[in-house]
C-alpha cells in the first residue's frame, strides 16, 4: 500500500505553528498599520491590516493543505486539480470585480481622471 | 495486486470495478478532490459576492465586524485546527498499523473540538447575537450610532450567519462522517493495508477547516478593529 | 468474438441479467443508469417540446392566437427552464457518456456506481420539484430568474423552479466527478490519453465545466431564494443590492453550461464522421486539445451576454475580445471534421445525415454568435429573436442534432436491435428541413427588430412568423418519428449484430447488448483511435 507516512511530530509542529499563526493574526488586528499609497489606479489605496490578515489566512491555508492534506506528497494530478479550483474562483472574483469597480469610470463626464476619487472608497475595501 | 483481484481473493472493502486496491485507493482520493473543488467554487461564489458587497459597502460591513465577538473567533479557530490535527493523526494511527483504541480515541476527541466549536458558535455567540436584535429577519434594530451605513448593516449579518451557517452545515455533515468511521474502526476495518475512508474522509474535514481559517480573518479581523475605543 | 454467433435473446446480457422494477431502480450498472437517464429527459424533451408548440401556434397572429400574455411569459419560462436544465445539459453525458465513457475505456463500470445512481435520483427530486411549479401555476421570470423582477415583483412559482434546478445541478456534479476520475484512473492497459476516443476527450471537457460552474449557480440560486423570502437585499437595487452581480453569477455557470450542452455533441461527431468516412480524424491532437481549450475560455466570456445591462463598459470590451477566442477552438472541429470528410469513403447512414446537419447548423450559428460578441452589433441585436435563433441553431441544430445522431449510431449497441434505416433517413431529413424553417426566418425577425419574450407583435411579422409557426409543427413531427420507430425497434428491429457499423473502438468489441460488466477480460490497447484502414485515399 503506498501512501507517504507523515511522522506525528510533523504533524505536531504545523500545530503549533497554525496556533501561533492564529494568535499573531488576532493580535495585529488591533494594531493600525496604515494604508499604502502606491499611486496606481485601481491599487492606489491599500489597507495593509487587510493585507496582513489575508496573508496570514493563506500562509495557514497551504500549511493544511501540504501537510495535513498530504499534498506536498500527493501526485502532480492532486497539486493541479486543487490549484485549479483556487484559479477559477480567482477567475470568477476578478472579472466579477472588473465590473464593479470600472462601472462608474464614465468616459463622457471628463475621462478617468475625473472618475477615479468618485471611486476610491470602494478601492479601499478591495483585496 | 491484480493477480489477487482476480482470484477472487479481493481484501475487504474492495468494489468490483477496479482492478486493484491501488486503483481503488487512488480513485477514492482523487474524487474526494474534485468534490473539494466543487465545494471551493460553491463557498467561492458566497466569498464572491461578500467581497464584492464589502467593497460596495465598507463603512456598513467594518460596522458590523466590530460587532463580533473576537474572543470566541479566536478560540474557535484553535479548536476546529486541534480537531484537525486529531483527524491527522487518527489516519495516522490506521496507517502506522496501530490498535483500534488509537484510531478510536483520535476520531471521538475530533468529535469532541468540533462539537465544543459548534457550542461555542452556536450558544455563546448566535445566541448573544440575537439577544442584541443582530440577526436579519428575527427582530433586527438597525442602531443610530451606525448613521448612513446603518441601512447596511443588516447586508453585512446577512452574510455572516448564512457563511457561517453554511460551515455549521459542512460540520454536522462531517459529524455524521466522523461517526460512521468510528463504528468502523471499533469494528476493526482499518488497517495499515485499508484505511482510504479515513483518508478521503480527513481531505473532507480539513477542507472545513480550511474554510474557517479565511472566515475568522474575513468576518472578524478585517472590520478596522484597531479604531474601536477601549481595547488594547 | 464471443457471442458473435448467438441470437442475442439466449445470452446473458445487462438487459436480461436480471428482471423487475426493483432491478432497475436499485441498479449500480452504468448502462441501465443510462437507459433511466434516457427514459427521464425524453419525458422531459417532450414536455419543453409541448411548451414550444403552445408558443409557435401563439404567434400565428399578431395579436396572439392562443393564450393571454401572462400565460405565454410562463410558457416560455418552462420551455427554458426544462430544456436547459432537464434536457440538454443532462442529455449526452448522462446517456451516451454514462453507456458509453467506461465501455470505450475498457473499464467494468464508472468509478463510483452508487454515486452514479445517485445522480439519477438526484435529477429525478430535481425534475419533480420543477414539474410541480409547472403544475401549481408556472413561472414567468424566464429561464435566466433575472434579479429584482424573479426576487421580488414575480408572483409565480420562482421558489419550487430554483429549487429543482439547485438539486438537479448536484447530479451534474456527481456526474462529472464520476467521469473525472473514470477517464483518469481506470483505463485500460496501453490507453493512452492520445489513444483515447475524442468522445472521451469531449466528456473530460465537459465534466470538468459541470465541476467548477454547477457549485455557482448553485449558491446564486440559494441566495435568490434567501433573497426571495427574506428581502435582505442582497439583489434588490432599492436595499442596495447589485442586480446586475445576479446576472454575473449566473452566467458564470450559464454560459459554460453552453459548452456543457455543445461539447458532448462535438465527442460524438468525431465518432460519427470518423466512422461513416472510414478515415482517421484529421488532426487527432488539435480537436483532443481544442474541447480543453473551449471548457477553459468557456469560463472567460460570460460577460457578453450582460453588453446591455449597465455592466462597466471596459469590462464589456474585455468579455468581447475573450468571447472571439471561443471561435478558433470551435473552428478548429468544423476544420478538423470537414478534412477528415475530405476523400474518405463516406456513407450515408442514418447517424452521418445527422452529423452533417450538424455541421451546417453548428456552423451558422457559431458564426451569428460572432455577431453577438461584437459589442456594437450587440446593442442592436441583444434581447432579439436574432438571439434566439443564434442560440437554437447551437443548441438545436447543434446539440440535439449530435445527440439523435449518437442515439441512432449507437442504438443497436444499447438495444442490440437495429432501427428501420429508411425512416432514419427521412426523420433527419425532416428534422433538419423543419428545424431550418423554424429558425431562420427568425433570424431575420430579429435582425428586423422584433424583440422576443412578447406575446403580440406588429402585423408586418407575420409572414415570418407563419413560416417560423409551420417549420416548428414540420420539427415537432420530426421529432415523433424517432420516438416510434426506435421503441419499435426494441421489439420487432432485426438483430444487430456486435458492430453493424464496422466501426472502430472498444464499445464494438463487446456483443451487443454487452454483459453486465462489458468485458469479460479486460482488453489491452495497442493502436490509436480510428485505426480505420486505408480506404479511399486517407494519409495520417
Amino acid at each position: 500500500m503506498s501512501g507517504h507516512v507523515v511522522p506525528v511530530k510533523t504533524y505536531l509542529g504545523i500545530f503549533v505553528a497554525l496556533l501561533a499563526l492564529t494568535a499573531l493574526t488576532t493580535g495585529v488586528a488591533f494594531v493600525d498599520f496604515g494604508e499604502l499609497h502606491t499611486g496606481i489606479g485601481l491599487v492606489d489605496v491599500i489597507p495593509l491590516n487587510t493585507v496582513v490578515a489575508l496573508t496570514i489566512a493563506l500562509v495557514k491555508m497551504l500549511l493544511v493543505i501540504l501537510f495535513f492534506m498530504h499534498v506536498k506528497y500527493s501526485s502532480g494530478l492532486t497539486k493541479i486539480v486543487v490549484m485549479t479550483g483556487f484559479l477559477f474562483l480567482a477567475i470568477l472574483v476578478s472579472f466579477t470585480l472588473a465590473d464593479e469597480l470600472t462601472r462608474g469610470w464614465s468616459p463622457e463626464a471628463g475621462g478617468w481622471n475625473t472618475a477615479l476619487p468618485a471611486i476610491l472608497p470602494l478601492i479601499r475595501g478591495l483585496c | 495486486m491484480s493477480e489477487m483481484a482476480m482470484h477472487g481473493a479481493h481484501p475487504p472493502g474492495f468494489k468490483h470495478q477496479f482492478e486493484d486496491m491501488e486503483q481503488q485507493r487512488e480513485a477514492g482520493s482523487l474524487g474526494m478532490w474534485v468534490f473539494l473543488v466543487t465545494e471551493i467554487m460553491f463557498f467561492g461564489g458566497l466569498f464572491a459576492t461578500y467581497i464584492i458587497y464589502r467593497t460596495l459597502y465598507l463603512t456598513a460591513f467594518e460596522e458590523g465586524s466590530r460587532l463580533l465577538n473576537v474572543k470566541f473567533g479566536a478560540a474557535n479557530t484553535a479548536v476546529l485546527i486541534g480537531s484537525s490535527l486529531t483527524m491527522a493523526l487518527a489516519i495516522h494511527a490506521a496507517q502506522a498499523g496501530k490498535k483500534k483504541s488509537e484510531q478510536v480515541m483520535y476520531l471521538v476527541l475530533t468529535m469532541i473540538l468540533g462539537a465544543l466549536f459548534l457550542f461555542l458558535k452556536f450558544n455563546y455567540e448566535w445566541r448573544a447575537d440575537y439577544h442584541e436584535h443582530l440577526i436579519p429577519g428575527f427582530g433586527f434594530i438597525i442602531r443610530p450610532e451606525w448613521g448612513a451605513a446603518g441601512t447596511h448593516v443588516p447586508l453585512y449579518f446577512c452574510f455572516y450567519f448564512f457563511m457561517t451557517g453554511l460551515h455549521a452545515m459542512h460540520m454536522i455533515i462531517g459529524f455524521g462522517i466522523l461517526g460512521t468511521l468510528t463504528v468502523m474502526a471499533q469494528r476493526n476495518r482499518f488497517n495499515s493495508e485499508y484505511y482510504a475512508p479515513l483518508e478521503v474522509s480527513g481531505l473532507y474535514w480539513h477542507f472545513v477547516d480550511i474554510v474557517w481559517i479565511f472566515l475568522f480573518p474575513l468576518l472578524y479581523l478585517i472590520g478596522g478593529r484597531f479604531a474601536l475605543p477601549g481595547v488594547h | 468474438m464471443p457471442g458473435q454467433e448467438i441470437p442475442a435473446e439466449s445470452r446473458v446480457n445487462y438487459l436480461n441479467a436480471s428482471y423487475g422494477v426493483k432491478s432497475w431502480l436499485l441498479t449500480t450498472d452504468h448502462k441501465r443508469i443510462a437507459l433511466l437517464y434516457l427514459g427521464s429527459i425524453t419525458l422531459m424533451f417532450f414536455v419543453g417540446g409541448f411548451f414550444a408548440v403552445m408558443m409557435r401556434l401563439h404567434l400565428i397572429e399578431p395579436q396572439g392566437a392562443l393564450v393571454a400574455p401572462e400565460t405565454y411569459n410562463k410558457l416560455f419560462t418552462m420551455h427554458g427552464v426544462i430544456m436547459v436544465f432537464f434536457f440538454l445539459v443532462p442529455s449526452i453525458p448522462a446517456t451516451l457518456g454514462n453507456f458509453l465513457v467506461p465501455m470505450m475505456i475498457g473499464a467494468r463500470d464508472l468509478a463510483f456506481p452508487r454515486l452514479n445512481l445517485l445522480s439519477w435520483y438526484i435529477y429525478i427530486i430535481g425534475a419533480a420539484f420543477t414539474l410541480y411549479a409547472v403544475i401549481s401555476g408556472g413561472v414567468d421570470t424566464g429561464w435566466t430568474f433575472y434579479t429584482p423582477y424573479s426576487s421580488t415583483f414575480s408572483h409565480t412559482s420562482v421558489i419550487p423552479t430554483a429549487l429543482g434546478v439547485f438539486i438537479t445541478g448536484f447530479s451534474s456534479i456527481l456526474t462529472g466527478l464520476n467521469f473525472v476520475v473514470t477517464i483518469h484512473k481506470m483505463r485500460a492497459p496501453g490507453l493512452t490519453w492520445f489513444r483515447l476516443p475524442l468522445f472521451i476527450w469531449a466528456m473530460y471537457a465537459t465534466s470538468i465545466i459541470f465541476i467548477l460552474g454547477t457549485p455557482v449557480i448553485a449558491i446564486t440560486l440559494f441566495l435568490l431564494g434567501l433573497e426571495r423570502l427574506l428581502h435582505i437585499g442582497i439583489f434588490d437595487p432599492a436595499i442596495g443590492g447589485d442586480p446586475i452581480l445576479f446576472q454575473h453569477m449566473f452566467w458564470f455557470y450559464s454560459h459554460p453550461a453552453v459548452y456543457i450542452m455543445i461539447l458532448p455533441g462535438m465527442g460524438v461527431m468525431s465518432e460519427l464522421i470518423t466512422c461513416f468516412s472510414r478515415k482517421r480524424i484529421f488532426g487527432y491532437t488539435f480537436v483532443a486539445f481544442s474541447s480543453l481549450a473551449i471548457a477553459i475560455i468557456s469560463f472567460l466570456v460570460w460577460g457578453h451576454h450582460m453588453f446591455v445591462t449597465g455592466q462597466s463598459i471596459y469590462a464589456g470590451l474585455i468579455f468581447s475580445v475573450l468571447s472571439f477566442l471561443v471561435a478558433i477552438p470551435s473552428a478548429v472541429k468544423v476544420f478538423n471534421w470537414t478534412a477528415t470528410l475530405y476523400k474518405g469513403s463516406i456513407s450515408y447512414d442514418a447517424p452521418m445525415l445527422y452529423a452533417l446537419g450538424f455541421i451546417g447548423l453548428f456552423t451558422m450559428g457559431g458564426l451569428t454568435g460572432l455577431f453577438l460578441a461584437s459589442l456594437a452589433t450587440d446593442v442592436h441585436l441583444s434581447g432579439t429573436y436574432f438571439i434566439v435563433a443564434h442560440f437554437h441553431y447551437i443548441m438545436v441544430g447543434g446539440a440535439v442534432m449530435a445527440y439523435l445522431g449518437g442515439i441512432h449510431f449507437w442504438w443497436p449497441k444499447i438495444t442490440g436491435r437495429m432501427y428501420p434505416d429508411g425512416w432514419a433517413r427521412f426523420a433527419a431529413l425532416v428534422i433538419f428541413v423543419g428545424f431550418n424553417l423554424t429558425f431562420f426566418p427568425q433570424f431575420v425577425l430579429g435582425y428586423l427588430g422584433m424583440p422576443r419574450r412578447y406575446a403580440v407583435y406588429p402585423g408586418e411579422f407575420q409572414v415570418l412568423n407563419v413560416m417560423s409557426s409551420a417549420g416548428a409543427s414540420i420539427l415537432g413531427i420530426g421529432y415523433l418519428i424517432p420516438l416510434i420507430y426506435l421503441l419499435w425497434s426494441i421489439r420487432y428491429g432485426p438483430i444487430a449484430g456486435p458492430n453493424p457499423w464496422g466501426a472502430k473502438g472498444l464499445e464494438w468489441e463487446t456483443p451487443s447488448p454487452p454483459p453486465t460488466e462489458n468485458f469479460e477480460e479486460i482488453p489491452v490497447v495497442t493502436q490509436d483511435a480510428y485505426d480505420y484502414a486505408n480506404v479511399g485515399g486517407s494519409r495520417v
